[in-house]
């Protein structure tokens, strides 16, 4: 098939894969241009001169709620996903290649958690950390104990929002650890085993080398699906917002092109974080096929 | 294993002579077996932990909500059906729907005209990157192409149309300065269109990812084939290609039918606030602190959601495919 010569359909299809593209990052560049509105521009175009202006006013966060703070919720929070993200699904990755009872209805579950909709998920999330309290608040009253009066309430960031992001991030993890296991050959290990080597042994020295390029695909799976996680975290979390809740309050209250600076700013956060982790899949690659070549 | 002869026996001798270690040996693979067994307990444990926590059990206690009564202050445990009446109130009139229904039709319009495009798109985009891109890295390459804004901002690549399709908008200003329109057309933003226009810009990416996955595992030798027994593009894509990657179709499907049915923020960003959704029917009771009637909507929702999934699994036998 391919030493045929390219067929009419092939520059269709090209065409409309181009077409596709540009629906696909037009908008985004849009508002990439439209951030560095002059100070007198507005949402749309022309251009009223070009100017970082619309940057300083976030910069100085004048405008705009507390966004700064927001930002800083979502990167943290972003980091504890990924890192748990990774962990746990690389464990339960291991755990699905031994045989184990309660592997369909964990398999099951993890699937049924992807597609389950989110808001749906995130009532329950939030129904249980009220119920939460409320037996908290009720065994206050009935024991009378001090370490149990003040407590405000058990949502927040690391409770609730933490359990919201891992019910959407872990499924992404758990399949693409079964589609690593699958072309992962178990000669390795077993090269190991018989060489004495322990299992954490095996594990930290051969098996997550190996796997290291994927595994940074995991994390950024992880970053990225928590950094920008709107329906899960929208009704378990307490009462301060991440950054993509603050955005969807900003669509309908901000009619100056501050609301681009930012776009551009958090897309440009997403893209660098993209970047770093393709670049780091792409050096753990060539170092692993650099040695390889040494050792054979 | 008959007991034969006496040179059978013999000949079995050293077997019984090893007799003693074949239980031990036995033992010790059925304790380094289990040894296995509980390490894989151990490694899959903090997933089940953190699914049982924060997946089965809230949707277990949203089940057990929706059966309790509410007043403007608390909820009250007990046993109602009365949520349940309040959704489905004044649906056996068929004259003027109800609310429930009126918004599940327009949240399934959506639906429907979501996948549509995201079937079509998502599938033409697959196949040339699978099938008429020659080089691997090419492949690679177009395909990144596709996901990287699935790990960007949803909110920001809603907002990014506002330039675009506002009444002063690109898309108004070129249609005008083209002398097609004599005045802005209203209603490009904040619209069913914008709506449906967003959820193609967002969820096209889960159909082509599955969709393409389906298409790299079909064996080119049978595109050969189908090519040397004369059959034309369009038999080949229609006989060989589509079937096979049916899979990719009802996973892809599978998706964006539950992004779309459950969404609230696509609808409340794109139709300024005004178009209502299931989904917003919940996030407004959530937030009104009628939490039972959220569960109860809630539970609806989930039901509906999962009937669609397996008439979609009926009609395409996912089991069989794989």
């Amino acid at each position: 098939m391919s030493d045929r010569p390219r067929s009419p359909a092939f520059y269709a299809l090209a065409a409309f894969f181009a077409l596709f593209v540009a629906f696909l990052y037009g908008p985004t560049l849009t508002i990439l241009v439209l951030s560095f509105q002059g100070p007198q521009g507005g949402l749309t175009f022309p251009m009223n001169g070009v100017s970082t202006h619309w940057f300083g006013k976030l910069w100085a966060g004048s405008g705009i709620v507390d966004i700064w703070g927001a930002l800083w919720r979502s990167l943290r929070l972003g980091l504890v996903v990924m890192v748990l993200t990774v962990g746990i699904a690389f464990f339960a990755g291991l755990a699905f290649r031994k045989r184990f009872v309660g592997e369909g209805a964990l398999f099951t579950v993890a699937v049924a958690s992807l597609i389950v909709p989110s808001i749906v998920v995130s009532l329950g999330i939030g129904l249980e950390f009220r119920l939460l309290d409320d037996a908290v608040k009720w065994a206050a009253a009935e024991t009378g104990w001090g370490w149990l009066q003040e407590h405000g309430t058990l949502m927040g960031l690391y409770t609730s929002a933490l359990g919201a992001h891992l019910t959407w991030t872990l499924p992404f993890g758990l399949l693409i650890m079964f589609a690593v296991f699958n072309r992962f050959d178990p000669a390795y290990e077993e090269a190991a085993r018989d060489l004495g080597a322990t299992g954490p042994q095996t594990l930290r020295h051969v098996v997550v080398p190996i796997l290291g390029p994927s595994l940074v695909g995991v994390a950024l799976f992880g970053f990225t699906l928590s950094f920008d996680e709107l329906a899960r975290t929208s009704q378990a979390i307490g009462g301060r917002n991440t950054l993509p809740l603050e955005l969807q309050g900003l669509t309908t209250t901000v009619t100056t092109p501050e609301i681009y600076a930012l776009g551009t700013l958090t897309t440009g956060l997403s893209l660098a974080v993209i970047g770093a982790a393709l670049g780091a899949s792409l050096y753990l690659q060539r170092r692993r096929a650099r040695r390889g070549l040494r050792l054979g | 294993m008959s007991r034969g002869g006496g040179a059978v026996t013999e000949a079995a001798l050293p077997a019984l002579a090893d007799a003693p270690t074949v239980p031990a040996a036995a033992a010790s693979l059925t304790a380094k077996t289990r040894r296995r067994r509980a390490l894989a307990y151990l490694q899959a444990a903090p997933m089940a932990l953190v699914f049982a926590v924060f997946f089965l059990v809230p949707l277990l206690l949203t089940l057990m909500v929706s059966f309790w009564e509410y007043n403007e202050y608390e909820i009250i445990p007990s046993f109602t059906v009365q949520n349940y009446r309040d959704v489905f109130e004044g649906c056996l009139d068929v004259q003027n729907a109800c609310t429930t229904l009126r918004t599940y039709l327009s949240t399934l319009k959506f639906c429907a005209l979501t996948w549509l495009f995201t079937l079509l798109i998502g599938f033409t985009v697959a196949y040339f990157v699978a099938f008429h891109v020659r080089s691997r890295n090419v492949q690679m390459a177009l395909f990144l192409v596709c996901t990287i804004p699935f790990w960007t901002s949803n909110v920001i690549r809603m907002i990014s149309w506002i330039p675009l399709l506002g009444r002063n908008g690109l898309v108004n200003d070129t249609l005008m300065g083209l002398g097609l329109i004599a005045r802005p057309i209203e209603g490009l933003l904040y619209s069913d269109f914008s709506v449906v226009l967003a959820f193609v810009h967002l969820n096209t990416v889960f159909m082509i990812v599955p969709i393409f996955n389906s298409m790299a595992r079909i064996d080119r030798a049978l595109l050969e084939a189908a090519y040397d027994a004369g059959a034309s593009g369009w038999q080949t894509l229609w006989n060989v290609v589509i079937p096979l990657a049916k899979p990719g179709i009802a996973i892809g499907s599978i998706f964006v039918i539950t992004l779309v049915m459950g969404d609230f923020v696509t609808v409340g960003v794109m139709g300024g606030q005004q178009i209502a959704s299931v989904g917003k029917i919940i996030q407004v009771q959530m937030s009104a602190l009628q939490l039972p009637a959220a569960a109860a909507n809630a539970v609806v929702l989930l039901g509906a959601v999962m009937l669609m999934i397996v008439a979609m699994t009926r009609l395409i036998d996912l089991r069989k495919e794989l």
